[in-house]
């Protein structure tokens, strides 16, 4: 394979990207390795944290048979890599209505029938690029622990990697959103403080005292505010104010 | 890359004086905060102050007004189409309400102009959900303990925090509907972090009086942003169209918003899109990189919103203050500018200096913290020299275990934890090393809390406006106002579109009017805006672009 750019600077590596050579820096990311060796991105960028998914890459060593995944924006570039970048997968999303919806597991089954087509081969949790372990969560819902899977899937960024590896065709992270927002908006305890506080607010509670607030010269403000007793750095649930004015 | 040596060298006096500070926070001693006048002098070292900095705008509706080059390079660019090549007699795409970007605040308008019967089309620049929403670690704030917090103390605590800068009237909002706004996402059933019964975690942030920070484990804004984008999903009437970002406002001949022009940045054509009303929620602007300045923000973080509403009358404020987050990672450098929450602060990490001191309170706001930090690197020189020639400062995490318990930053920061980890640096047991990074746009359009602006058809949500937060932001609000106004203007914009739009013939005359308003000003005719994209392309590769086209940034 011939040079597409010459080797003249120091500390540079080959990596080939969709199996193009370009000689990168060691230290960037595979992102910033792209961007370095010329490209500007559409897709495959979004945040650039590690949290939106969008740019999930797969990648070959030299002489390893094995495919190892990364983010592409938290990944450091290797000697020799052949990578591509995922940046879109077609799984099945299902629509429903989620407020009618039952918080149990049967209502992700009858969405979802395919979740059975799992084989429990583990390709999923191998690929996940968070770690996630995406078969273990699978599991839980197979024995309707809902719970169990919300935690279990609570760091998924939903690339989709999961899904493109899955032999059983499943939507595993569609499917993990499903049992998440079932299980927080219908399983856990409501806050039931909250509750209380939404329904005073509607009633009008703080509405006179807002206008006061609204009207006052910005040096009462000022002393409002300087005066205002802190909650202590160490407190827990059961401080209370030594004064309830404003309450 | 883990810690080099010397790195490892100056740990070691960060570690000679943790076990003293982690004492001292425990009798609830701490670095006293800075009086308000205090707090004035610290920010002369926050790059807001910086005059050279900044310039007056020479045209459009806020002229005069002196903000960042390279945000003013932007607003007095011309438009990236000529208006006389443009056909709107036919658009592609005929609605109800133009939802303009696809992070929470567009979100939760589209699904509240959905469900109050409206058509919607939203368009994104990237796809839906990669945004600065998804982002957001540390939490979402709101006054829901009754027993000990109310919209009073969050309002004092708003403004003190924007230096009683803020429009009244956008902090009565903000406060008033946070409740409100936790109450719709916990039951669409974003997971928050909860006590066995229920009771939201509250911790407190930067600037709180009261601890009303509500998280769901350190990845808040992706748990409410993949809730909401599930929701819109299974809207019917809502069409989300990706890598379609708008470039233009198109009014109608009653002076009113009346759609968008469009750019397929895939097939890179120009479509036109009609609406009865328009709502921008297109956020942030940190790949700007003003003054040079690492960002936190995502990639399309690039201005643009602002740039059509100015052009189409829309007055800016504040503007002039934009956020720089106290603690960005500046080492290692694959990280760089990635945030590092505020949360660790709050949980009780001391930021320290070389000598291991500390040297200003945790909780400050964020402009008196940023500044803090600069003083001490620039003017004092106590700041700790990276490989990369940067300097910065230590964030004590390892604190944390011994405050709360062994086992405590892995499971409350298990985000950090995991991309320190991969760079060989195990942040329970070694401090992090941070500096100042650029964050959030304080300022925006401006718009009421009605979430109208001057401009009837145009309403706003999120982080493209201005007013809500004054002259700084304080962490955690800017979650809340994405959602309380996303539904406001959802809200409004349907409401308004019974009430007062009319049909009329789609005109861009107001971008005609600008692009001469340049040229009497002497504009440079090669400056092009909306951005759209940042350029990070390497020189030596662009001087081989022989055949390349670039408008703007963009190829
Ligand atoms: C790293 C980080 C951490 C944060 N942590 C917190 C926190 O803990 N608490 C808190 O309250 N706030 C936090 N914030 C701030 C907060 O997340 C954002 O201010 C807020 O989410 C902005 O929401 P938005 O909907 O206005 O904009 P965004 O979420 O950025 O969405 C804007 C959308 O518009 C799209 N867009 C841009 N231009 C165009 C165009 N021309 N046409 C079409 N679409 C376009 C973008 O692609 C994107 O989808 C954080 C921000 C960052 C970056
Ligand atoms: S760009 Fe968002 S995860 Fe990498």
């Amino acid at each position: 394979m011939p040079n597409v750019q010459k080797e003249t600077e120091a500390d540079l590596i080959p990596i080939f990207i969709m199996g193009k050579r370009y000689l990168v820096p060691e230290s960037l990311t595979i992102m910033k390795a792209i961007e370095y060796a010329g490209y500007q991105f559409i897709r495959g960028c979004g945040c650039r944290g590690g949290i939106c998914g969008a740019c999930s890459t797969v990648y070959r060593k030299a002489g390893d048979y094995k495919i190892y995944s990364g983010l592409a924006c938290q990944t450091v570039v290797e000697p020799n890599m052949y990578l591509t970048q995922i940046p879109f997968f077609p799984a099945l999303r299902r629509e429903y209505d989620y407020e009618t919806m039952e918080p149990v597991a049967e209502s992700i089954y009858q969405l979802y029938p395919e979740l059975f087509r799992c084989v429990a081969c583990n390709a999923c949790t191998k690929i996940c690029p968070m770690d996630v372990q995406v078969l273990d969560y699978i599991s839980a819902l197979k024995r309707g622990d809902l719970e169990a899977a919300t935690r279990i899937s609570f760091d998924c960024i939903q690339c989709g990697l999961c899904a493109s590896r899955c032999m059983g065709e499943l939507p595993q992270y569609h499917i993990a959103q499903l049992a998440r927002r079932l299980h927080g908006g219908k399983l856990a305890p409501r806050a039931e403080h909250l509750r209380q506080v939404v329904e005073s607010i509607a009633a009008g509670k703080f509405a006179d005292v807002m206008e006061e607030l609204k009207a006052l010269p910005v040096d009462e403000l000022r002393k409002l505010y300087t005066e205002r007793e802190l909650e202590p750095a160490m407190s827990d649930e059961q401080w209370r104010p030594s004064n309830n004015a404003g309450l | 890359m883990p810690y080099p040596p010397k790195l490892k060298e100056l740990i070691k006096v960060v570690e000679s004086t943790r076990a003293e500070r982690v004492d001292r926070k425990k009798r609830g001693e701490e670095v006293p905060f800075l009086s308000l006048d205090e707090r004035k002098e610290m920010l002369d070292h926050h790059p807001d102050f910086k005059e050279e900095g900044r310039r007056p705008l020479k045209i459009g509706p806020s002229k005069g007004y002196a903000i960042a080059h390279e945000m003013a390079d932007l607003l007095e660019a011309r438009s990236r189409v000529d208006p006389d090549d443009i056909d709107l007699s036919n658009p592609d795409i005929d609605t109800d309400v133009l939802v303009i970007g696809g992070g929470g605040a567009g979100t939760s308008a589209a699904i509240l102009a959905e469900e109050n019967g409206a058509r919607v089309t939203m368009v994104t620049k990237l796809r839906h959900g990669d945004a600065n929403t998804m982002m957001a670690e540390g939490g979402i704030q709101a006054a829901s303990k009754g027993e000990k917090d109310s919209p009073y103390y969050h309002y004092l605590d708003v403004m003190g925090g924007g230096h009683f800068t803020n429009i009244p009237e956008l902090v009565e909002a903000l406060v008033t509907y946070a409740p409100d706004a936790i109450h719709w996402l916990e039951k669409l059933g974003c997971n928050f972090s909860k006590h066995p019964d229920g009771r939201l975690h509250t911790i407190h942030g930067g600037g709180t009086s009261r601890k009303r920070m509500h998280y769901a484990a350190d990845i808040t804004g992706a748990e409410i942003m993949r809730t909401i984008r599930d929701e819109a999903r299974n809207h019917r009437n809502i069409e989300v169209i990706e890598f379609l970002p708008a470039v233009e406002l198109i009014l109608n001949e009653h002076g009113q918003c009346a759609g968008a022009v469009l750019y397929n940045l895939e097939t890179q054509e120009y479509m036109i899109a009609r609406a009865k009303a328009v709502i921008m929620a297109t956020g942030g602007s940190g790949r700007l990189h003003i003054q040079g300045f690492m960002t936190t923000n995502h990639y399309g973080a690039t201005f643009d919103g602002i740039v059509m509403g100015y052009r189409a009358g829309v007055e800016v404020s504040f503007l002039h203050t934009v956020q720089y987050h106290p603690t960005g990672i500046v080492f290692p450098e694959q990280a760089e500018g990635i945030l590092i929450t505020e949360k660790f602060r709050g949980s009780g990490a001391n930021l320290v200096n070389i000598e291991g001191k500390q040297f200003v309170n945790e909780r400050e706001p964020r402009d008196v913290e940023a500044a803090s930090i600069i003083k001490e690197c620039t003017v004092k020189g106590l700041g700790v020299p990276t490989p990369t020639g940067k300097v910065g400062i230590w964030l004590d995490s390892p604190m944390i275990d011994m405050l709360s318990g062994e086992g405590t930053v892995r499971k409350e920061f298990p985000g950090k934890y995991i991309l320190y980890k991969r760079f060989g640096i195990d942040i329970s047991k070694e401090p992090m090393l941070i500096y100042p990074t650029l964050h959030y746009q304080n300022g925006g359009l401006a718009f009421r809390a009605s979430s109208a602006t001057s401009l009837p058809g145009l309403f706003l949500a999120g982080e493209v406006s201005g007013g809500v937060h004054g002259a700084n932001r304080l962490m955690g609000n800017s979650l809340l106002d994405i959602v309380v106004f996303g539904r406001i203007a959802g809200k409004a914009a349907t409401a308004y579109i019974n009430d007062s739009a009319k049909e009329g013939d789609l005109t861009l005359d107001h971008v005609r009017r600008f692009n001469k308003e340049a040229d009497e000003a002497g504009i440079p005719s090669d400056r092009v805006s909306p951005m759209l994209l940042p350029d990070y392309t390497p020189p030596k590769i662009k001087e081989r672009q022989l055949t390349t086209h670039y408008v703007g940034t963009v190829r």
